[in-house]
């Protein structure tokens, strides 16, 4: 790109910079293309957030290949002659634990348990946030009223003790964990729909719309929705970090993924008995999660950043 | 939310009355619809989501007639709405039930444990406090230097670590390998029979009763736990004390007392500090409120004898009457300390007062 932005100005074929940063976009393609293409300089120009981009694409690659990668089964383990081994290890890169189980296969294959659980808590809560946000917002009146009041009530719960009690109540596994979370987290998005439905609620476009004869119910969900799914998706993307730290936790209690899967908090857990004289057992799968949910706050705050510039400041 | 016509009518001091009553009125409905949220789920978790609760509490070996004696006494066959409305009133007056483990009653467990939590969350909050604001000042007036990126990165490690996974490492270290501090648990067993707590608060018992042995040796146990559950209050304290900070540095009135020839630390401390202190503390009471929540795993860890311990343990055995009564009251904790900052907040800032 930077040979491109030398041309001199005036040079008479448009640069793909200048096609792309256009003032007058020809077509709704170059317009969005610009749009993203500027909100990327501005995500790029943050290190930190390029490396949290990174840290986040290499952990999708490795739940894709973990098969591949993994040189040993993350289940099945070498009980005879493999227990305990340190790190460096022949063949076992990051040692092995109790089962005699290599720790480093069982990392890969839990990048599947963390992705699971992030993509399916974003998927079951952002959307609940996303619907009583806009109804509530675009609603107004005694729905919004009752509406808010029960975002507020849920906001003002303890999150992880709230889903140890509905852990609790619905038996361990990690589908059950899965839903505690999703229930715990909408709230704070229904709050930002919220908001963004009342920004654009008297906009002349939705008026418009209604003019048509369009029905309440296909505005929210065809017109409302989708211009709150941006700011969504950033603090999705910075509850990613919270989210796993609560999977984790509630594995580590036991309540999460059974074994022998390979979830990380899970894996901490066991390794706690051997933790004065094997401490790779529980000190591995633990920077796994620190390296996971540092990309995801990393990448989240380049993300606000970038497509947020109001909110840089803070 | 009706207000009596004559009120409406009067004068400008009865118009700010009206609005005190009006806002006093406000706060009520919002503590007693949330109290009864929050009633209304563990009501859902306790009595709705298991299939039969009675079976839960007799096992599937019991006879039909006691299930079914058990069915009324549990008051089973009555409507829901019923069975919502003396659940309420129970938890109102601190009737939990039985715990199973213990086979006391789950009110009197969760007083013996709570101010062990007490302690420790305390304790935890005046480190993050004392260690998050100066760094917070610090990073946002050297903004962009090496001193901000370092804080920058130790907030973000706090709010991206494991915190039993990092409580687990830090008893290797300091306790394993350098013997700095003390075994898990809360004091040790030699001075569990001699010392004889009043407050429950460790600490602040032996200080005041002069025993300084034991004082040192309570110092050895929480010092671990609380420095943890400190730092991570450090994290979000120390980030929101920067943006704070920078957004007063920014004002006019900043100028005003520079070009007046002020000393740096005066503007700073004394000018730009107490204006950021007044939303500081709603962020000070709610990361408190955060410390409480966050002690469950963290007590785990050190077999803190805690509320944290305690809901953890019956989790283990399955004993619900001892989890919702600890998830009530770790829930109505952490919902008094947000309305009592939003409160404190209304009252130190001018700005929020009358509209």
């Amino acid at each position: 790109m930077s040979e491109i932005r030398q041309a001199t100005p005036r040079a008479t074929p448009m640069t793909r910079r200048e096609w792309l940063m256009s003032d007058r976009p020809q077509s709704r393609l170059q317009a969005r293309l610009g749009r993203a293409y500027m909100t990327w300089q501005r995500f790029s120009a943050n290190k930190l957030a390029v490396a949290g981009l990174c840290i986040i694409l290499l952990l999708i690659l490795i739940a894709i290949f973990a098969d591949v990668l993994a040189p040993h089964s993350p289940v099945i383990g070498n009980l005879g002659g493999a227990r305990l081994l340190p790190p460096g290890s022949e063949g076992y890169l990051l040692g092995s634990d109790d089962q005699g189980r290599d720790i480093l296969s069982r990392l890969l294959h839990g990048s599947r348990l963390t992705l699971l659980v992030i993509v399916l808590v974003a998927i079951i809560a952002a959307p609940i946030g996303l619907l009583v946000g806009a109804v509530s917002g675009y609603a107004g009146g005694w729905v919004d009223a009752v509406l808010m009041r029960i975002t507020d009530i849920f906001l003002a719960f303890p999150k992880l003790v709230l889903a140890l009690a509905f852990v609790a109540a619905m038996g361990p596994g990690i589908e059950n964990a899965i839903l505690a979370i999703a229930i715990t987290s909408w709230p704070p998005y229904a709050r930002i729909a919220r908001a963004e439905t009342l920004t654009v609620r008297n906009s002349d476009y939705i008026a418009a719309v209604r003019l048509m004869g369009a029905s309440p119910f296909r505005i929210v969900l065809r017109h409302v929705m989708p211009m709150c799914v941006s700011s969504l998706i950033v603090r999705v993307t910075l509850d990613m970090a919270g989210i796993i730290l609560t999977a984790a936790g509630l594995g580590f209690l036991g309540l999460g993924a059974q074994p022998p899967l390979p979830e990380w908090g899970a894996m901490i857990a066991s390794g706690r008995r051997f933790i004065l004289d094997q401490w790779w057992v529980a000190t591995m799968p633990g920077i796994a999660i620190l390296i996971v949910s540092l990309g995801f706050n990393l990448l989240g705050d380049g993300l606000r950043d970038a497509l947020d510039p109001r909110e840089s400041g803070q | 939310m009706t207000i009596p016509e004559t009120t409406q009518l009067a004068g400008r001091k009865r118009a700010r009355a009206n609005n005190w009553a009006k806002s006093v009125l406000r706060f009520l409905v919002i503590i007693v619809t949330t109290y009864l949220g929050l009633l209304a789920v563990t009501f859902f978790i306790g009595r709705v989501i298991p299939i039969d609760p009675v079976l839960a509490v007799l096992g599937d070996r019991a006879p039909a007639h006691v299930v079914e004696r058990t069915r009324e006494l549990m008051g089973f066959n009555k409507p829901l709405y019923v069975q919502f409305f003396i659940y309420v009133r129970d938890a109102l007056t601190g009737n939990f039930g039985t715990s199973v483990l213990t086979t006391n009653p789950v009110m009197a467990d969760i007083r013996r444990v709570f101010p062990a939590t007490l302690e420790l969350a305390t304790f935890g909050t005046i480190i993050g406090s004392l260690f998050g604001v100066p760094l917070g000042v610090l990073a946002a007036v050297k903004r962009g230097s090496i001193a901000d990126q370092i804080v920058r990165v130790v907030g973000l490690v706090g709010y991206s670590v494991p915190i039993f996974w990092l409580a687990l490492l830090s008893l290797l270290l300091f306790y394993a390998k350098l013997r700095w501090v003390a075994y898990p648990g809360r004091i040790d067993i030699v001075y569990e029979y001699s010392f004889t707590p009043v407050t429950g608060l460790y600490l602040l018992d032996s200080f005041w009763q002069g025993q300084w042995d034991v004082f040192r040796d309570v110092f050895r146990h929480i010092i671990l736990p609380a420095g943890l559950l400190g730092y991570f209050s450090l994290a979000y304290i120390s980030r929101m004390t920067r943006s704070f900070m920078l957004n007063e540095l920014g004002q006019e009135y900043i100028v005003a007392a520079r070009a007046k020839g002020l000393s740096e630390t005066r503007i700073i401390w004394g000018h730009a500090l107490r204006n950021a202190a007044v939303p500081l503390v709603t962020v000070i009471a709610l990361s408190y409120a955060g410390l409480l929540e966050g002690s469950v795993l963290t007590e785990t860890v050190f077999a803190w004898p805690g509320l944290g311990l305690y809901i953890t343990n019956s989790l283990q055995n399955a004993d619900m009457n001892a989890v919702l009564g600890g998830t009530i009251v770790i829930g109505s904790v952490f919902i008094a300390i947000n309305i009592l900052s939003d409160l404190l907040y209304r009252t130190l800032d001018p700005r929020t007062r009358a509209r």
